[in-house]
């Protein structure tokens, strides 16, 4: 440190050379600073948010011209079944993407020892994260495969009888899920091994001096700690599962006729397939209202952090 | 002009020139994405080009479910100078909107009318021609002749009774009767195309795909009801909407179906030791009507925005003659629109040449004949019924709805 | 329930707690070992339906160069790492310059500008995808390279700017108070002090980033089209359906587009997990 604070002269500019610049330079320097980004986001995330918004009170095949509808698409929406399908299906998401923080939690805790070649094994339990959704996707479509998929296999060595569960209806969603959660539960796992290297040995010894184990010590000394993981956890598993386009868009399309469909895929598809920019962006609109409610939570609980 | 000034624009039309405007580039874009199919079109986009060397083309290969949506972007803005595309309604969007150019002067040229006399009518709009046909092909029911024997039926059913006749027989000797894949939706539209060709005949057909017909008229649920009685019995495949149709091919080949409906484009498909095995027939009469058939014909054109149309209606002319469309298809394993090109001696092309010879009249196929996004709808709307036919009216009723609000009515 | 330091009970419980990481492991792992083990079965044991079983050979060239020879695959590998440097590379220098910003200077807006780059790391994409599509074709990028790379950058920049303002936030004002009563200028203060010191923060990122980018399968979707522009995300999943039944080739395209961020992680695996876990453990 001591280097920088006595760093060379010759950084320092002569005076002949004060210029405007120079004169604001403390109120210039952020702007230019700034400025890159703030365009590359004004102009690729701000500008289209407000732009699918206005898209969504029109009709519009992409192609012709924009025919402004007001709240039509909007009302159709609301008493289209295949949204209530999507929405539906996003809450199961969300419901049963929950179990994610709480498997990587265990799994964290198994695998929380100091030993010899522990952190390959941690690495090789987090693997399945650091893996694309495409080839996630491709590993579980073959796994259901109700021909030679595993599942079956196992299925039938216990005596049980084949299923197909993707093209199932009432099994297809779930289906999808355990995909999903397979990486995700890798993610939360690392969250919380994070954790736990910060838990304070001093608080666990002085629980345990006063005899307190299993299950009382877990809930009252080690999970306090941990809530920062939980947060983190917990936010990144809701977002993801209000996201969760790129397994269905593999493992299913959606289908069959629709039954796994989430708002993300259904807009896609209505946007993409059925030409319908107008009546996509309405779908987008209100997942984007949705997720609102998350991202406040999320930005009024980071903020506050800050102010203090 | 400042010698900056200068500079700049002659480095504008550098730039302008070699991208794009430069006279005697064609620009193609193509969905033949296929390994095959590809190799034949870029052979003989090299025999194009032997032809006329002052031509520099330029051929883009796109993935055909892609193609579908960027077409739109194409047409509306940066125009390439031909576009791959399908006959019927699907070019009738474009044609409407203004954005393919009319090449009626090339069929006149060429004689097209007289040497493409089935097909003319699918690039006709008012009269007027506004693409090229190349290839089209036959649709109908492939079945395992060896398995067919084992079961005792003698001979390839002929009508809808003989045909249910058939279906109990195979799943009696312990095969499922039809193999389907119905994953990807479209060859459920295929199933729905004939049984309502075969009930309703074509006038009908064409009125419900145009949307002047309720999804829930009698006709429908007359072909619902036909389809119920292939599938309540259990005569499609199991599971069939885990498969594509490419996943679903294997059970044909290892003998556990009997009978595909599919296009002939499934022939190439055919392991060798089970090829002879295959045969062919017409899908069955039901009602008192004339034997209509699916045969989507594929097709290209200019777009209203193209820049270089001279060189794009030689290329039109090109595919026109006879001697290309014999080299085309016998790549593709299709049937040439071109009557003095000589289809391939393939024993099912032949077969399937010889039935549209004969048809009454061709539709071009479910997604390509209705608008696309009810035929998404719709497509949705026979998987489920496949799957839980006890929802017939229900799925009917729906289907019904998006027809009201696609069509405006 | 925190468990106590298992070598504390004896070398029985040591021995056994092994064996049953080994059997967790595998068991949580049984997808991926299933996948690598297709990718050398030859396509009899596929078709016979020796699935799980033991392969009857192995074919790990021959299926590996077919993937190489028969498919654009080596094509969509260069594609996705044309997109993904340029991208990590951007984002980063982007990111660095605005969390410098947000974090030492006080203006108005300072929050503000802060929180819509926090809120925008988590919008779902489709209320993006029709405008930045309609965008990227007025601009001429729409499928091209320049364009994935635009808008990941530019979408990437809101997750970095985030990491990068947090971090900067936590090194000390007094250090660069002394530079400016030095004289060091603004732009300086930034390069030669600032930089240096984050440099865990930007490896951590550029680890973190490249994987978010090389699995990105939506914006593949929607923004590429040919295959000489498609990453291997999409590319896979377009390879699929010419593969149909060849499961080997699959597996083995699949191994392939894992590979580069597998090893990625492996070597980086520090500054990965510290990129991820940040904020896990501070209030």
């Amino acid at each position: 440190m001591d280097a920088i604070m006595t760093s060379p002269v010759s950084l320092s500019r002569p005076a002949v050379q004060r210029s405007f610049w120079r004169r604001h330079e403390k109120t210039l320097a952020p702007a230019m600073f700034l400025s890159p980004a703030l365009f590359a986001f004004l102009l690729f995330v701000v500008w289209p948010i407000l732009s699918s918004v206005w898209i969504s009170f029109h009709e519009w095949d992409g192609l012709g011209p924009k025919i402004f509808i007001g709240l039509d698409n909007y009302r159709e929406l609301f008493s289209d079944d295949k949204f209530y399908v999507a929405l539906v299906n996003n809450i199961k998401w969300l419901i049963l993407y929950l179990l994610a923080p709480v498997g990587g939690l265990i799994i964290a805790l198994f695998l929380n020892q100091q030993m010899p070649g522990m952190r390959l094994i941690k690495a090789l339990f987090f693997f399945p994260f650091v893996i694309s959704q495409v080839v996630v996707g491709v590993i579980f479509s073959w796994f259901y495969d109700p021909n030679f998929g595993l599942l079956n296999v196992v299925l039938n060595a216990v005596g049980l009888p084949s299923i197909a569960p993707l093209g199932d209806e009432h099994m297809v969603t779930y289906a999808i899920i355990v995909a999903g959660l397979w990486p995700q539960i890798a993610y939360c796992m690392i969250l919380y091994l994070t954790g736990l290297n910060n838990v304070n040995p001093e608080l666990i010894e002085a629980a345990r001096m006063d005899g307190c184990k299993g299950f009382p010590m877990f809930w009252n000394i080690i999970l306090p700690q941990l809530r920062p993981a939980t947060f983190i956890a917990v936010v990144v598993t809701v977002i993801g599962a209000l996201r969760s386009f790129d397994l269905v868009a593999i493992m299913t399309n959606g289908g069959p006729y629709d039954s796994s469909t989430v708002l993300g895929y259904f807009m896609y598809e209505q946007a993409i397939f059925a030409y319908r920019m107008g009546y996509g962006a309405a779908i987008a609109t209100v997942l984007f209202l949705i997720m609102d409610i998350y991202i406040a939570f999320f930005l009024v609980s980071m903020l506050r952090k800050e102010a203090e | 002009m400042s010698k900056f000034l200068r500079f700049a624009t002659t480095a504008f039309f550098a730039v302008s020139l070699s991208t794009t405007a430069l006279a005697g580039t064609l620009v193609i874009n193509s969905d033949q994405s296929d390994p095959a199919p590809r190799k034949g079109m870029e052979a003989l986009i090299e025999k194009f080009k032997k032809e006329n060397p002052d031509i520099d083309v330029k051929l883009n290969v796109f993935d055909k479910e892609s193609y579908k949506t960027s077409i739109r972007t194409w047409l509306s803005g940066e125009s390439p100078d031909v576009v791959y595309w399908y006959a019927g309604e699907r070019m009738k969007f474009f044609v409407d909107r203004k954005l393919f150019e009319d090449v009626s002067d090339v069929w006149a040229a060429n004689k097209g009318a007289e040497a493409m006399p089935s097909t003319v009518g699918s690039v006709t709009v008012d009269g007027k021609q506004y693409g090229v046909p190349y290839t089209y092909y036959n649709w109908g029911i492939y079945y395992r002749k060896d398995l067919f024997e084992k079961a005792g039926i003698q001979q390839p059913p002929k009508t809808w009774a003989e045909f249910l006749d058939a279906c109990a027989k195979l799943k009696a000797s312990g095969v499922a009767p039809i193999v389907i894949g119905s994953k990807a939706l479209w060859p459920t539209a295929g199933w729905f195309d004939y049984l309502n060709l075969r009930v309703n005949g074509m006038d009908y057909h064409m009125k419900l795909m145009a949307g002047q017909v309720p999804y829930t008229d009698k006709g429908v649920k007359d072909v619902f009801d036909k389809w119920a009685e292939l599938i309540r019995p259990g005569y499609f495949i199991e599971n069939h909407a885990s498969y594509t149709w490419q996943e679903s091919q294997p059970l044909f080949y290892q003998g556990k179906g009997a009978m595909y409906l599919i296009g002939n484009f499934i022939t190439p498909e055919f392991p060798a030791d089970v090829r002879d095995k295959m045969d062919f027939f017409q899908f069955p009469k039901i009602a008192d009507q004339p034997m209509y058939e699916d045969a989507p014909t594929d097709t290209v054109h200019i777009p209203a925005r193209a820049k270089n149309k001279v060189d794009a209606k030689k290329f039109l002319a090109f595919y026109m003659r006879p001697d290309v469309q014999t080299e085309l298809n016998s790549v593709l394993r299709q049937i040439p629109t071109n009557k003095d090109a000589k289809p391939s001696d393939d024993r099912f092309l032949q077969a399937g040449y010889k039935m549209l010879s004969a048809a009454a009249g061709t539709a071009q196929f479910y997604d390509r004949d209705t608008d696309p996004s009810l035929a998404q709808e719709g497509m949705k709307a026979f998987q489920e019924f496949m799957i839980i036919p006890d929802r017939g009216d229900e799925i009917l009723t729906r289907l019904e709805a998006r027809r009201k609000q696609v069509f405006k009515q | 329930m925190f468990p106590a330091p298992i070598h504390t009970k004896g070398p029985f419980a040591v021995i056994s707690y092994r064996v049953a990481v080994i059997i967790a492991l595998v068991l949580w792992l049984i997808p991926l070992l299933a996948i690598a083990l297709t990718s050398v079965r030859s396509l009899e044991d596929i078709s016979k339906g020796n699935l799980w079983g033991w392969p009857s050979k192995f074919l790990l060239i021959e299926n590996y160069s077919a993937v190489f020879t028969t498919t654009p695959m080596a094509i969509f590998l260069l594609n996705s790492i044309l997109i993904t440097v340029p991208t990590v590379i951007g984002a980063i220098a982007l990111a660095a310059m605005a969390g410098f910003a947000l974090a030492k200077y006080k203006f108005r807006g300072n929050i503000l500008l802060f929180a819509m780059f926090i809120a925008g790391n988590f919008i779902p994409f489709q209320i993006l995808m029709i405008p930045v599509r309609d965008l990227m074709i007025g601009l001429g990028m729409y499928d091209s390279i320049g364009g994935l790379v635009a808008f990941h950058i530019a979408f990437q920049s809101g997750f970095c700017t985030l990491f990068m303002r947090n971090f900067i936030k936590a090194l000390p004002d007094a250090l660069i108070e002394a530079a400016r009563m030095e004289g060091v200028s603004e732009v300086n203060i930034f390069f030669r002090i600032i930089l240096p010191l984050v440099r865990p923060a930007l490896a951590a990122l550029a680890v973190l980033i490249f994987t978010f980018v090389w699995n990105d399968y939506f914006w593949a979707l929607i923004l590429a089209q040919t295959d000489s522009v498609r990453p291997v995300t999409a590319g896979l999943q377009s390879l699929k359906g010419m593969w149909v039944a060849s499961w080997q080739l699959i597996s083995a395209g699949s191994i392939i587009a894992a590979l580069l961020p597998v090893s990625i992680f492996f070597m980086m695996q520090r500054h990965f997990i510290a990129g991820l876990t940040l904020g896990a453990t501070k209030e």
